[in-house]
């Protein structure tokens, strides 16, 4: 039943190294070997680098399970989950790992993502706004919510806030304040919450101009490696529609 | 010496740390997290499931109540838990979930009208009322008596997280990222804070504060092949033990998941046989029933994963080049509910395995999962032994799970004794004043700082990756699902032997700023030490209850054994824990000692269970009009924070 692969086989890890703790390092290409083995993965195999070649090596697995959003790098070209990334994908055996782009880097394919998506959060202010929710009584039922709505507000809070769409998007690498797919995905999920009280001129407040949702260029390089395949272009259509229509 | 100065220092930035500070906050105190990683990366998003409160809205939950989800807590516990934490838990469930919904979590809800679900593999119907109609729904789940495990598709814990550090933003709680808590401060009585080490830049900060909580999550990565994230390596209980002072209860209790994928370990939820899922052999044979008739596939997680390996033993498995294994079948639940409700499973199953559950079985096997033990607290989440130092979630021994976790109450867990323990650290920091010398301060941040040039220093030669890999091989062969005297005697005498090893590692990386080896360094002697607390914990420990079990010792002892194991660190040159042990009170159980209804266990009875029986008879019967309240709290009285008290309120019955 699992998938066929050939055990055995070299692999070749180029891999981007850079400490900038350290005084005078300077950015190089490193090129680790290691035997494949069946099921390996790029997090199995950077360990392996790690605790059998150079212990120094940064890099960042919380889960390993594709759930978490820690882990995004540039596989081959591409931002992706290094975690559920199989070494068996690439035929030619060869694996070129870099650091994801748009963020500060902290080491080798170590990242700050968590410092930039606290920010997101916050300018969007991204939670329930309900001013009356202070006088809430717990012991009371629930207020009831459509199931529907329900469904497809988790559809848009499966965002893992792993970075591969602002690594992916053209307007973010060239300017640093545009919000992003990310942040879009956000304001569309709490504008389809009933809970908050929050209106579409409130939003606009916060994405009607060239740094929000006006910035997007329309490469959709954010729709293409979503690792959680989120709806990015139907929503920042969705949400820019809406946006013109306010004042 | 870098110094910060805060009211409620919060290490570990997961559920019931978020929990926690966000009641300290609300209380106008200042709050600080102090977490490995950023909180949405926390190790609570990977709860797919569910958590269990007692709303009773779905037709399946109709009878449900905090008596019933008590009583079920208690069976799963097979007795080890503290009915009173038990207690304080079930009663608090419904309002934590409802609380948490009001925050946004977007949890699937009740649709009136038909629908259809598998149930003991046969297509069922039911009837969904029409007044529950958007109320927050449940799925079944093992070891329980209703449907009462609430859930987001298999997204809980991503959904609750999310709503839970969202808030936290709201509130503007700092949460100082990439930074490590290596060391309590504290001088035999009261614990002042932590020394903590910033991940990217090496530096030490000394974090003081009135209250100090620790809410870390579990030490599964002590093992080889756990379920959980590789962050959870216990370090906060670890330097709770390291103190010499606060104690560690329950170390031995660790459980084991029935259905995680080989070999990497990933979970698959027990959604998956909640919803109707089976569990097949190497002849494609459904096995459970013959061994667990009446709960078959949704026994309790220890139950299950016995029985699962006991088949295996049998010859029963399916051959692969990692061990034997068996199928997790989830083909007949159909691809619309695979996609919608299990969608996260699907996922791990593609990726991880390059198969499509829709069509195909899931090799799965039992994995440690859940650390039942932690730092050992009283009800208000305090350690009974250094003021001043608290703990919540996982990491904590609360014990309201005792030798058992059910699924679904470990999420429940978090952001419930979140609410209870966040008001009572709340408190503790009202009543009491912040007095530290600055020498105990400095004594604390040289000490750690001596130690990390030492290592830095150090020109022995122990490599760190291998001493670890070899303590969690010892682990995984020695103190796994099935236990006996002999596996314990060795694990216990070659722990002692890594121990001593890890205390000669040379690093060949001696960068003192970011440094995955040193990290390393720093944490293996630590999981060594817990290590050595669960081993030994097993190996004293002469019964079987709950996850717990001993080949040698097949009966559950309540005569000799209804206790709760303290471990303590005395002093840091020791080789092995102090243990000691706290009898759990018969004569003020809510519900006496008696089989659980699965597993299939004798039992020595205790003396006093009997008596309490014939108590608890009296009691009920000299209290003819006593409502299930007013018997509750004449059998278990508990106490809440204020704000957390008042009956919960159900469909179709009010506040009854």
């Amino acid at each position: 039943m699992r998938q066929e692969q050939q055990n055995g086989r070299k692999l070749k890890f180029h891999i981007l190294r850079f400490n900038p703790q350290i005084e005078g390092d300077k950015p190089k290409m490193v090129t680790y070997e290691l035997t494949e083995a069946l099921g390996m993965t790029v997090f199995i195999a950077l360990n392996q680098i790690r605790e059998q070649h150079d212990p120094s090596l940064q890099f960042d697995f919380v889960c390993r399970a594709g759930i978490c959003g820690s882990c995004a790098m540039v596989i081959n070209g591409k931002p992706d989950l290094a975690c559920r990334t199989l070494t068996s994908k690439f035929p030619k055996g060869e694996i070129t790992l870099l650091p994801l782009p748009a963020f500060e880097l902290i080491g080798d394919l170590s990242v700050n993502t968590g410092k930039v998506m606290r920010a997101v959060s916050e300018r969007i202010e991204g939670w329930i706004h309900d001013k009356n929710m202070g006088e809430i009584d717990l012991t009371k039922m629930e207020v009831t919510m459509d199931p529907d709505l329900a469904d497809n507000i988790y559809e848009l809070e499966r965002c893992v806030e792993c970075g591969c769409c602002l690594a992916a998007c053209g307007t973010k690498r060239m300017r640093d304040d545009f919000l992003g797919a990310v942040g879009f995905m956000k304001v569309a999920r709490f504008l389809m919450d009933t809970r908050d009280k929050r209106t579409e001129e409130d939003m606009y407040e916060i994405i009607g101009d060239d740094d929000g949702i006006f910035g997007c260029m329309s490469l959709m390089g954010c729709e293409d490696f979503c690792p959680k395949d989120l709806p990015h272009q139907h929503q920042i259509a969705y949400l820019r529609r809406k946006m013109v229509t306010v004042k | 010496m870098n110094v910060i100065y805060t009211d409620s220092l919060i290490i570990g930035g997961g559920l019931a740390g978020l929990r926690i500070a966000i009641a300290s906050k609300q209380r106008g105190l200042d709050t600080i997290i102090v977490s490995l990683i950023p909180a949405k990366r926390s190790h609570s998003a990977a709860a797919q499931g569910g958590m269990q409160a007692s709303l009773g809205a779905s037709v399946k939950g109709e009878g449900d109540d905090e008596d019933v989800h008590f009583a079920d807590t208690v069976k799963g516990s097979d007795w080890g838990c503290d009915q009173k934490v038990a207690r304080m838990f079930v009663n608090t469930a419904p309002k934590a979930i409802r609380e948490l919904s009001t925050w946004g979590v977007p949890w699937s809800r009740v649709k009136k009208g038909d629908r259809y679900v598998v149930v003991n593999a046969k297509r069922v119907k039911l009837t969904e009322k029409d007044e529950a109609h958007g109320l927050i729904t449940a799925r079944d789940f093992g070891g329980t008596k209703k449907w009462r495990t609430c859930f987001t598709a298999d997204g809980t814990g991503h959904t609750m997280l999310y709503a839970m550090d969202n808030k936290a933003i709201e509130l503007g709680i700092p949460v100082h990222e990439r930074k490590e808590a290596i060391a309590l401060i504290h001088n035999g009585e009261n614990c002042h804070g932590a020394i903590v080490r910033d991940l990217i830049t090496g530096d030490l900060t000394a974090y003081i504060a009135k209250a100090t909580t620790i809410a870390t999550g579990g030490y599964g990565r002590l093992y080889s092949v756990s379920t959980n994230a590789v962050i959870c390596e216990g370090i906060g209980a670890a330097i709770a033990l390291e103190t010499g002072v606060a104690a560690l209860g329950n170390m031995e209790a660790v459980q084991f998941h029935p259905t995680a994928i080989v070999p990497v370990g990933i979970l698959t939820t027990e959604g998956c046989r909640g919803d109707g899922g089976l569990l097949r052999d190497v002849d494609g044979y459904r096995f459970m029933p013959d061994y667990e008739p009446e709960k078959k596939e949704l026994a309790s997680r220890d139950v299950v994963s016995r029985r699962m390996t006991e088949h295996i033993r049998k010859g029963k498995g399916v051959p692969s080049p990692y061990g034997d294994h068996l199928w997790l079948d989830i083909t007949l639940l159909g691809k619309e509910h695979i996609d919608k409700n299990l969608r996260e499973v699907k996922e791990i199953c593609e990726y991880f395995l390059g198969i499509d559950p829709v069509k195909q079985y899931i090799p799965v096997r039992p994995t440690q999962h859940y650390s039942m033990g932690g730092v050992k607290t009283n009800p208000t989440g305090q350690s009974p032994y250094l003021k001043g130092l608290f703990s919540a979630g996982e990491s904590a021994c609360w014990d309201m799970h005792g030798f058992n976790r059910l699924g679904g109450n470990s999420v429940a867990e978090t952001v419930v004794a979140g609410m209870i323990v966040g008001e009572y650290v709340a408190d503790y920091c009202e009543q009491n004043q912040l007095e530290i010398k600055t020498s105990l301060i400095e004594q604390f941040y040289n000490r750690e700082n001596q130690k990390i040039d030492q290592l830095i220093e150090s020109s022995s030669n122990e490599n760190v990756f291998q001493i670890k890999s070899e303590m969690q091989e010892i682990m995984m062969q020695n103190v796994g699902i099935f236990r006996n005297q002999k596996d314990l005697e060795l694990a216990v005498s070659s722990l002692k032997s890594l121990l001593k090893r890890s205390r000669k590692i040379g690093l060949k990386n001696k960068t003192r700023s970011s440094n995955p080896e040193l990290v390393e360094a720093i944490r293996v002697p630590k999981m060594i030490k817990l290590a050595l607390t669960v081993a030994y914990g097993a190996l004293q420990r002469t019964e079987s209850r709950g996850a717990h079990s001993r080949e040698d010792f097949p009966e559950r002892n309540d005569r000799d054994w209804l206790k709760r194991t303290l471990a303590f660190w005395r002093n840091e040159e020791d080789e092995m824990p102090e243990l000691q042990y706290e009898d759990l009170d018969i004569l003020s159980m809510e519900l006496a000692p008696a089989s659980r209804g699965y597993g299939n266990a004798t039992i020595i009875d205790n003396q006093d269970t009997e008596k309490r029986i014939k108590q608890i008879e009296e009691i009920t019967k000299a209290n003819p009009n006593a409502d299930r309240f007013e018997i509750q709290e004449l059998l278990n009285p508990i106490e809440l924070p204020k704000k957390l008290q008042g009956k919960n309120e159900r469909v179709g019955r009010g506040f009854k």
